[in-house]
């Protein structure tokens, strides 16, 4: 498989900031892609952690007892959307549509700040309700899980904001359309991990 | 790098945000983001953890020198094993590797830097915090003690109430990122700036067998990323994911901690494999023999080193089929290893050998690292390994792998690519005695411990008595001492080796353009070579492409010199690029690594610490995004920094 | 469906139109109310096959279009899709030794 690797320099697709390397591909993408492949061992392993634990509850409450699942679906809903707004901000970068670039990073910022926000009222409501971090394996391995997720929601969130700001002034070292693409792939990669969450741990019960 | 003319670059740079264009005295290393001195600085950190781990491990051998010993108390003891084997592994042989790796893996595929310079020099920085991190422990209130896979309750506060294993946890956390971090650069350099012409199997072994590592570690780090917080999530915010009383399974971690730990062992020996494969063929006067064969043999040992971590959970209770699968699994794997044993020996067989030191250290690891494969095969047999776990056996076993392995690969390494990287040929005849000491001293070491452990000798014992001693050739007593004095002969090899540096760099023979005859791309360059390496990228025609320019067959099938090393390298200069393009210095790399540690130092000590932390990293951040991606040639002092009379610009 | 593909842009040649990426997020939106429905409707024997296979798909599909691996070179699915297979192969079977699965 690896030796198709050898041929592509020929390959269509050479993307701006690929032309001398080996493979006609982008070294940016190459490595994003990669990170997000070790990703998927990042969050496999606390997805699994939660669910060795889910259904140790001690003293606290069981998921069923403290899941809102219309509420997490709206916001699951809205994560969703963002992925279609952040694939509209691609493909106008693309398009070198300054414009409809910085409206669909801002929107996509917004929904994603949206999501995160619903995650704090959601973890306040479970607190208020008898589940704090420590009062069981399942509190425990549930926050840790969705907390961190959610932080990379909020890195997502920071990085569309930067972006958009340097976009406006000029100040985006390289191709343009290549980093919104990237951060693009990261913001996906964030919502498929939600997809998977939001089967295993919300609806899927103990 | 080469096409920075397509990027729209930042027109105006803020004044704080110009690159760094200093390139003499400290601020050349500090900020610079070339992967020859991010190599050094590697291999010179890792050197110095081994001085370190090293004296770690002459303080165990004493205290069980004789019965009753009474150098380390108990504690004490549990701290030295712990640190001695986290700084070897992931203090000495992984960044060592690293520093290999950086250096010349460019030069091995013909580039002229790696894929991400900014984020090479910013692994560099957070491996030497992370490791200076873990270390910080010992003058603040101990280091930790649960043994190097820190297993639940040992890493729990009620086993371990110093800060230890935090600062354990955390530091590897660190070190971790940069793993990780050079992993991604390490692929996408490989994959992406390989030299015209240069297909995968035309590539050195030793790039090849990096290859294989870095895309280990990428995937087998986030696992210990895992372990690891859960643990800090423990310790620090009273989760209770490894406490059996609260009702958790510490098996949990002991998976997390495999699944990584059995990549991590291949991890640790491959990059040696690929050393050595390098120097077996230069000093036979022949090709490797089965190229093929090598590299895939390293790549089936990457993928079936996914399926047998459970090997070292044999005495866990996992239950029969597991362990019937994992122990199937783990004799598999012998396989593709026994394959790599065999071609370094034909590659031997028959070829004119030239015993330098760098091949005594070469065929070493293929004599002390089959013992130790041969007693890892014993343990893959769970009865039998249940009779042999948690025994100096084991102990005997891994010793005979990494160091035999391991450490032998990077010791002829060291020789072999000594006169590349510093212009000057380490003396032979130290050499040799460093060798001999080394090899002696750790048969004297760890030899031993095969008895003793089949004995009955536990590991991680702090203190024998003479009571238990036994009798004839089983005295406990006589074998401890030989091994604890062997420890000694080995602590005078390794010594020899660093007054070897220290001779060389004072008075040391100034090398040859070529002195050893060698076949791969690293040595198409100037020693130590230029800044930008090539002057004219060579386009690739050949496994071995340098030993191919220098000979041809002639009409009867006899290889032929048909150029010496100097015409290689002046047709090259000759054709010399007009424009080289190189990356600029940066500032942020060392900002952001830095707030690291700070960040870890709050999670421990006061959550504020941690705020700041993280806005250190979150301010690098910015400054990193935000630099300009060259820095004007105007800006240098002196102006330009090649050594050519070429056109170096240093860019993105 | 390409209406909008900007004329001298090579660039969305390997994506789709901004209809076509509509109509993949209304295909994911009735897949996730799907989803919710099995919350409120007893799905029976089908419930934890059904959940499952809605969510490959609809990982799948967020992959493919949106992240464009679909259209772009093997190498970035083979990259990716290693690290996830690596990640279900070794955290199932660690999970099998607990017995998680039965
Ligand atoms: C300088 C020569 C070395 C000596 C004399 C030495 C000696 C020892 C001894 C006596 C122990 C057993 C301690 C005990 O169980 O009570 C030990 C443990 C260990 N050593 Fe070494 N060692 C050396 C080099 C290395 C190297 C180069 C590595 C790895 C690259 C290494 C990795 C380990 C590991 C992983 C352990 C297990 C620690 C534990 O039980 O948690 N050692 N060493
Ligand atoms: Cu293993």
């Amino acid at each position: 498989m690896w030796f198709t690797l050898d041929n592509l320099a020929t390959a269509h697709d050479t993307h701006e900031g690929a032309a001398h390397s080996s493979t006609g591909l982008s070294n940016v993408k190459l490595g994003m892609w990669l990170f997000l492949g070790t990703e998927c061992l990042l969050f496999g392993g606390l997805i699994s952690t939660y669910m060795l634990y889910r259904g140790r509850v001690g003293t606290g409450p069981r998921p069923s007892q403290v899941f809102d699942i219309p509420f997490t679906s709206v916001s699951s809903f809205v994560l969703l959307m963002s992925s279609l707004t952040m694939v509209l901000a691609v493909s106008a970068a693309h398009k070198r549509d300054d414009r409809s670039t910085n409206l669909w990073l801002v929107i996509t910022a917004l929904l994603g700040a949206t999501f995160v926000g619903g995650q704090v009222y959601e973890f306040t409501a479970f607190y208020n309700e008898g589940m704090g971090f420590s009062t069981s394996l399942f509190s425990s391995s549930f926050f840790v899980l969705t907390g961190f997720h959610g932080v990379h929601v909020t890195v997502g969130i920071i990085m569309l904001l930067a972006l958009r700001g340097m976009l406006k002034n000029n100040k985006v070292p390289g191709s343009r359309a290549e980093t919104v693409e990237m951060i693009g792939l990261y913001w996906h990669f964030v919502d498929i991990v939600w997809i998977i969450i939001f089967t295993l741990i919300y609806l899927i019960p103990a | 790098m080469a096409n920075i003319e397509n990027f729209a670059t930042p027109s105006s740079a803020m004044g704080a945000l110009k690159r760094p264009v200093v390139t003499k005295g400290w601020r050349e290393w500090v900020f610079t983001v070339d992967h020859k001195k991010l190599g050094i600085m590697y291999m010179a950190t890792a050197m110095f953890f081994f001085v370190v781990g090293g004296l770690e491990a002459v303080l165990i051998r004493l205290q069980l020198a004789l019965p009753n010993g009474k150098i380390l108390n108990a504690d004490l003891y549990n701290q030295m094993f712990t640190m001695h084997a986290t700084t070897m592994v992931f203090l000495f042989v992984m960044p060592m590797a690293a520093g290999f790796a950086n250096y010349f893996i460019p030069l091995q595929i013909g580039a002229r830097d790696v894929a991400f310079p900014r984020i090479n020099a910013f692994g560099f920085w957070a491996l030497l915090f992370g490791g200076l991190f873990i270390n910080l422990s010992w003058f603040l209130g101990g280091a930790a003690d649960g043994g190097w896979f820190m297993y639940a309750p040992n890493s729990g506060p009620i086993f371990s109430p110093s800060h230890g294993v935090d600062f354990w946890a955390l530091g590897l956390q660190i070190a971790g990122i940069a793993s990780l971090t050079g992993a991604i650069n390490l692929i996408v350099t490989i994959l992406n700036m390989r030299a015209p012409g240069m297909k995968l199997m035309r590539m050195p072994i030793f790039t090849w067998m990096i290859l294989v590592v870095q895309f280990l570690l990428a995937f087998a780090v986030p696992v210990i990323t895992v372990a690891l917080f859960l643990l800090s999530f423990q310790r620090n915010f009273g989760a209770t994911f490894f406490d059996v009383a609260a009702g958790a399974d510490p098996l949990l971690w002991q998976h997390l901690f495999w699944i990584f730990g059995h990549p991590e062992v291949y991890i640790l020996i491959l990059p040696s494999f690929g050393i050595i494969s390098e120097v077996l063929p230069v000093f036979s006067r022949k090709p490797l023999f089965g190229y093929p064969f090598v590299v895939f043999s390293g790549a089936a040992i990457g993928f079936v080193g996914w399926g047998v971590w459970a090997h070292h959970m044999f005495a866990s209770g996992l239950g029969p089929v597991s362990v019937a699968v994992f122990s199937i699994s783990t004799m598999a794997i012998a396989v593709p290893t026994g394959v790599k044993i065999v071609n370094w020996t034909l590659t031997l067989w028959g070829g004119k050998l030239w015993f330098t030191t760098a091949m005594k250290f070469a065929i070493g690891l293929i004599v002390l690292f089959t013992i130790g494969g041969l007693s890892g095969v014993t343990h893959s047999v769970a009865p039998s390994d249940t009779q042999q776990t948690d025994t100096y056996y084991i102990v005997a076993h891994f010793h005979y792998v990494l160091f035999g392995g391991a450490v032998l690969g990077l010791f002829s390494g060291f020789y072999y690519w000594w006169p590349k990287m510093f212009g000057k040929m380490l003396n032979e005849k130290l050499g040799t005695w460093n060798f001999w000491f080394m090899v002696i001293g750790m048969n004297l070491t760890f030899g031993p411990m095969h008895i003793l452990g089949l004995q009955g000798q536990p590991r991680r014992m702090y203190q024998w008595t003479e009571n238990r001693a036994g009798e004839g050739f089983f005295n406990l007593a006589f074998w401890n001492l030989i091994a604890s004095i062997g420890s000694l002969v080995l602590v005078v090899g390794v010594f020899l080796f660093l007054v070897n540096i220290f001779i060389t760099a004072r008075s040391g023979k100034v090398a040859p353009l070529d002195p050893w005859g060698a076949r791969s791309l690293e040595w198409m360059t100037s020693n130590p070579p230029k800044e930008h390496n090539f002057d004219s990228i060579p386009t690739v025609h050949h496994l071995d492409e340098f030993f191919h320019r220098k000979y041809a067959e002639d009409a009867n099938g006899q290889m032929q010199q048909i150029a010496t090393a100097e015409e290689v390298l002046k047709q090259l200069e000759d054709n010399a690029d007009a424009h080289i393009h190189m990356p600029s210095p940066s500032y942020w790399p060392i900002v952001i690594a830095f707030g690291l540690p700070v960040t870890c130092l709050g999670v421990i000590y006061s959550i504020p610490l941690a705020i700041f932390g993280g806005l250190i990293i979150l301010m690098g951040a910015f400054g990193w995004a935000l630099e300009p991606s060259t820095a004007p040639d105007t800006d240098f002092d002196p102006p330009s920094s090649s050594n050519t009379s070429k056109d170096v610009v240093h860019v993105g | 469906m390409n209406t909008t593909a900007a004329p001298e842009s090579h660039a969305t040649e390997h994506g789709l139109s901004t209809a076509g990426y509509v109509r993949i997020a209304l295909i994911l939106a009735a897949i996730t109310g799907l989803e919710v429905s099995t919350y409120y409707v007893d799905f029976g024997r089908l419930f934890l096959p059904a959940l499952l296979i809605m969510m490959v798909i609809k990982f799948v599909m967020v992959v493919s279009y949106f992240m464009h691996l679909k259209f772009d070179n093997k190498v970035f699915s083979w990259l990716f899709y290693t690290g996830l297979i690596l990640a279900v192969g070794v955290y199932c079977a660690a999970l099998a030794t607990f017995k998680f699965f039965g």
